[in-house]
């Protein structure tokens, strides 16, 4: 019902004014143009977060005390704050502290700290997943902790922790719209700034809900089972 | 530091030695002042109920435990201390990762790398850890596959091998390393009972054939009868009885034993 109620409107507007398609072909480009923005922006701030999810989910299993207890601040600080609020810290109040980054950095590094957070607790609970035995074959072997950590547990949890970062990388993808407010021209932000122009809002934000829609249902989710297939035929198990 | 324990052993001592050590989980004592000396060479087994401390014996002397009181030697030199000053001190990583290198492990659950074919599981450790090429390290490998009968399926995961395949590619594994002493953890106790005896046929060989020294822990009590030079039998973290196994299971003098071989003997 919502749904319909939605698109009614939209289809109508569509079907009343028959230049959706003039309407397309003009503003076509500039929404592309901000769809490959979004697309840097989450490319690169997954790259981020998924060093992040690496770093500091092993640094959450550390025998160091101090090591262990900075990584669990840093994730309970990330969880358990707003996304929103954090990506306006860093873009209007680092800059305070005399660090400037542009709209682009600002949103990555934003979005990549957040999702990080995220990221490490998925990280964690794969470690932790690898049976004991591994553990203990390696060390039998005579394997030092960080060869054991590189060469037997991490290799064995990328199967694990997959499909929960699949799903958290199609979250990142939405909420790289927030990045519109702090002026990157991103697919929101274009998509704002023709509607503020043209007053065509079913048209725009229609278009721009199908672009998203697209770029998650057919690039970026195809991408992520394919990384699982390949995994899968790493363990054999494929 | 601790003096009671000499810094090493003197020439012609055992190749293992526990020397009064003692495990304990919290309030419960594992093992209880545990003496126990294996000759180069020697094939000993482990027999005993469960809970005895069998498997803690094995675990402790490849370095997965730590233990809480007295020394294990390896080949003259303590294994779980280090020599400080004029006593010894608790062993280091770097000190233990040295020591280590003498004992292999094979476990119940094999524990097979899931990641790496069953040649990968083999030359693993020989490159990262004692630096072989990976020439040498498959030549090595290859050639104990063959030995376990497991060339054929080199390129197999564990995953796509029975419970007996994997066992002896586990036996490759650890052989890869060179131990001077390997530890068998009911190897067989896992496997379904028509492949328990292509895993014992390679456990026979490594006896007669390489004449390795081995721990064996088992609960098969005719193969331990037939291919050990001497059986200990653990009752309560301690060495109740030990012997030949034919003194041992022919005319066993603790009442324990008796019990236990009567219990194992009706259960066949
Ligand atoms: N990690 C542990 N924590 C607490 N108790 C343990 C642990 N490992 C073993 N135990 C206890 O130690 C005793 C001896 O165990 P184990 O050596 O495995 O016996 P066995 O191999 O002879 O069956 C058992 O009572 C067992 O419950
Ligand atoms: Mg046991």
């Amino acid at each position: 019902m919502a749904l319909r109620s939605c698109l009614i409107p939209f289809l109508q507007q569509l079907g009343d004014d028959v230049s959706y398609w003039g309407f397309f072909v003009e503003y076509a480009p500039k929404m592309a143009s901000g769809a490959m923005t979004t697309a840097m922006v989450m490319g690169c701030s997954a790259l981020l977060a998924a060093v992040i999810s690496l770093i500091f989910g092993l640094m959450r299993l550390s025998q160091n005390w101090g090591v262990q207890a900075a990584a669990t601040v840093y994730i309970e600080f990330f969880r358990g704050t707003s996304l929103l609020v954090q990506l306006y810290w860093i873009y209007y109040v680092l800059p305070l502290m005399g660090l400037t980054l542009s709209p682009f950095m600002s949103g990555v590094l934003a979005l990549g700290l957040n999702f990080g957070a995220y990221g490490a607790e998925i990280v964690r609970g794969g470690v932790q997943s690898v049976p004991r035995g591994q553990w203990e074959a390696a060390l039998a072997l005579n394997m030092s902790p960080a060869q054991r950590m590189r060469r037997i547990i991490v290799p064995q949890t990328f199967t694990l922790i997959l499909p929960p970062m699949a799903n958290l990388t199609v979250e990142l993808l939405k909420a790289t719209a927030l990045v519109a407010l702090i002026t990157v021209v991103d697919l929101m932000f274009v998509a704002k700034q023709i509607n503020a122009t043209t007053w065509l809002s079913a048209q725009v934000f229609g278009t721009a809900l199908i672009i998203y829609y697209i770029m998650a249902r057919f690039a970026l989710i195809p991408f992520l089972r394919w990384l699982e297939v390949l995994a899968a035929r790493k363990v054999g198990k494929a | 530091m601790d003096t009671r324990h000499p810094q090493s052993l003197p020439d012609g001592s055992p190749l293992v030695r526990f020397a009064d050590v003692t495990k304990s989980y919290g309030d419960l004592t594992v093992l209880d002042k545990l003496n126990l000396d294996i000759a180069q060479n020697e094939m000993v087994s482990i027999i005993g109920p469960s809970g005895s401390g069998k498997t803690t014996v094995l675990r402790v002397l490849m370095t997965l435990e730590t233990i809480n009181d007295g020394v294990i030697y390896v080949d003259g030199e303590p294994l779980t201390h280090m020599p400080s000053g004029a006593g010894l001190e608790v062993a280091s990583e770097s000190y233990l990762r040295q020591r280590r290198s003498k004992i292999g492990m094979v476990f119940q659950q094999f524990n097979l790398f899931p990641h790496m074919t069953a040649l990968q599981n083999c030359i693993e450790a020989p490159m990262q850890v004692l630096g072989l090429s990976r020439d040498e390290a498959e030549e090595r490998a290859l050639d104990l596959l063959q030995m376990v009968g497991m060339d054929s399926k080199k390129d197999q995961h564990p995953t796509r091998l029975s419970g007996g395949q994997q066992q002896r590619v586990a036996i490759a594994r650890a052989l890869a390393m060179r131990p001077q002493v390997m530890l068998l953890d009911e190897v067989t106790s896992a496997l379904d009972p028509e492949v328990i005896g292509e895993v014992l046929n390679v456990i026979r060989s490594l006896n007669s054939e390489h004449n390795l020294t081995m721990i064996m822990v088992t609960h098969q009590m005719g193969f331990a009868r037939e291919i050990s030079d001497r059986v200990c039998f653990f009752y309560e973290g301690k060495i109740a009885e030990q012997g030949s196994p034919e003194k041992l299971f022919e005319d066993p003098q603790n009442e324990r034993t008796k019990q236990f071989l009567h219990a194992v003997l009706d259960a066949n």
